[in-house]
Parts: structure tokens; sequence; C-alpha cells
């Protein structure tokens, strides 16, 4: 926990930073980004607040075992393709996702298979795409991203078989 | 009751409030019912399996989740908001833009990569980036990075879950994907919506 006060710790520094810059190019253009991000604030929680408190249900129906399921004992780029599909379908925040990688890792799991797998939750999990980038971004920047990120836990699962395990 | 108190704050500075460029604020989207039904579906398979007494455990756990996160999405939109109001548009476009070239995508993929803070704070700047000039190219290098090899998750939760070896090794194979989704986002962009440079190359 003491990782997340460090984190805490630099984000409010940063957040203090930048307001002091914009405070020295005069209070009103401080006051107008005050403004703005309290407005943007306002706005976005309602749907933080449907997003964090549902995901709770979505995971829940959604048991870890099927996820795992899917990183089964295939290798090879089969065991590649489910494990990038099994990344975006995972519920729940980064404890799952991870915890499933371990699990997958210490039951045999290929190391190719569970980096794509780490990879493409990291780029595509579904629950964070829906709840957090489309609400603060352009829904075609979304898709967009989306769409050329496909590659490339394919590509990270290519780099791991030719530079073999940690 | 209709007279207005000469004692209330007089509501005059929101003339001042020039709405910026390229920063809309949707309202309720589809993205928000597809959530909510998902959410009800959800809970109400839950509630068929574990009774009520499930529903409001999940209830009062995510509660406490959504409390503790709430003042980071604070900071997460403050720092977006200084951030757009204090980057330089032009000095914005020409590193960050269609036109950056691979330093664009090495910028973005440094500033994803450096970037303190959860999703709270990656989104809402990279928007701001968007709204200051930023181009898709660019901005994607910046999310891929942030998500990949930003530090923040790695420090929080994949070190204690997965290990030290496997996430240093984890990020060394992913270094090079920000600046190649970047790239390929940049190439696929200019083929899919090739009219606004056309307009640039007239001036």
């Amino acid at each position: 926990m003491s990782a997340a006060l460090l984190i805490d710790i630099l984000l409010w520094s940063s957040v203090l930073g930048v307001g002091l810059i914009a405070f020295r190019r005069g209070p009103p253009v401080f006051k107008a980004s005050l403004r703005e991000g309290s407005m943007d604030f306002i706005n976005i929680v309602p749907r933080i607040a449907l997003g964090v408190i549902g995901s709770g249900y979505i995971a829940a129906i959604i048991p870890q075992e099927v996820i795992t399921g899917w990183l089964g004992p295939d290798s090879g780029w089969l065991g590649v393709a489910s494990a990038v599909i099994a990344g975006a379908a995972t519920p729940g925040g980064p404890v799952i996702g991870f915890s499933i990688g371990t699990v997958a890792l210490k039951s045999g799991g290929g190391v190719p298979q569970v980096v794509a797998y780490v990879v493409a939750w990291a780029l595509f999990a579904f629950q964070r795409v829906i709840l957090w980038e489309i609400p603060f971004m352009p829904a075609r920047f979304v898709w967009f991203r989306c769409a050329v990120s496909v590659p490339f836990p394919f590509v990270a699962a290519a780099i791991a078989m030719v530079i073999g395990k940690p | 009751m209709s007279e207005p108190s000469p004692k209330d704050p007089a509501p005059a500075e929101d003339a001042e409030s020039e709405p910026r460029p390229g920063r809309v604020r949707k309202p309720i989207g589809w993205s928000t019912i597809i959530i909510a039904v998902l959410v009800a579906v959800s809970a109400g398979l839950v509630w068929r399996r574990d009774g009520a007494d499930g529903v409001l455990a999940i209830l009062t756990h995510d509660l406490s989740l959504f409390g503790g996160i709430l003042p980071r999405v604070l900071a997460g939109c403050l720092l977006g908001a200084f951030i757009s109001e204090i980057l330089p548009h032009e000095r914005v476009s020409r590193s960050l833009g269609p036109k950056s070239g691979l330093m664009g995508l090495l910028i973005g993929t440094a500033f994803g990569a450096i970037l303190p803070g959860g999703p709270f704070t990656a989104y809402p700047v990279a928007s701001a980036l968007l709204a200051v000039g930023a181009d898709f190219g660019a901005t994607i290098a910046m999310v891929v990075s942030w998500t990949l090899i930003g530090y923040g998750r790695a420090v929080a939760w994949e070190i204690p879950i997965m290990g030290t070896d496997f996430t240093l090794w984890r990020i060394v194979i992913s270094l090079p994907l920000p600046v190649l989704a970047g790239a390929l986002g940049r190439f696929v962009y200019v083929r899919l919506y090739p009219k606004p440079f056309a307009r640039d190359d007239e001036n």
C-alpha cells in the first residue's frame, strides 16, 4: 500500500506543479483551468460511479476459472490468440488480471502466452476501455487505438519467443 | 421571492468562460447505457445466485473502492485541465502533431512512461493532448506507453503479484511497442482521413 501512497504523492505534486505554472501565467488562466477541471470531474463522476460500483457485479458473474481456461495448455500461436482474447475479456482491475497471469505461469502456461495475456489485458481489458477510456476520450480515438493495437500482443509474444524466458 | 437578492454572488464570471476548442463534454452516451445494462444484468444474476446478501456485499465493497478512487479522479481532471491550459498549442502541434515524425512518437512514449497515476490521469491528459494539437499517432504512443511501460501499475500491482523478474522482462519486451503502435496508427490514419492534411499543404 505504500506504493499506492507514493503514487498519490507523485500525482498530487504533479497537479500542484502544473497548477503553479498555470497560476504564474495569471490568476484568470488558473481560475479558468480550475473550473474546467472541476467541471470535467463533475461530469465524469456519475459514469465512474456506475463503472466502479458495477464492476464488482460484472466480475462476479465472469468467474476467473473461465478466463484461466482460455490460458490453457495450448502452446503456440493458437495459445497466444486465445490468451489475447482472455486478456480482453478479463473483468475487474489489475489484481484479477495479474493474478490470472501468475496462476497461468505457475500451472505451466507458456511464457509467450502469458506475456501476450498481460499485454492484451493492458491494451484491451474491456472494463477499463468502457469505464475509463471512452468517458474521457473521443470514442473515435478509442476504437482507432484499439484497432491498431491488435497486432501488438502477438508482437510481444514473438519477441518473448525469440529472447527466451526472464 | 422572485426578487434577486443583491447579496448573491454575481454569476457574471461565467461570461468569460469561453469554451476551448476540441474539448467536448459528452452527455450520457451509448457507452454509459451499455455499462448500465451490463451492470443491471450482472447484479440481477448475482442476486439470483447469492441473494440480497451477495448483492449488498459487492455494493459495500465497491462503494469503498469508489470513495478511494474519487480524489484521484479529481487530481486527474485537474492535471488534464492545467496541462491543456499551459501547453503552448503551436509547440505541441509541432512536436506531437501529424508531421512530428519519429521524434513525436518518442516524445509521446516518454510522456506516457513518466505520467504519474492510473487511468484517472492517463486518459484526461491524453484527451488534453489531442485537444491542443497532438495527432492520433503520438496520442496512441502515449496511451500505449502508459499502459505497457508506465511505472504506476507496474510498481503498485504487477511487481507485487507477478514478481520483479517477470515484470521487468515484460517491460523490456514492451519497450518498442508504443512507438510501433503510434507509427501504425499514423500510417492508417493518413490513409483513412486524408483531408486535414491536404488542406494543410495548400497554405
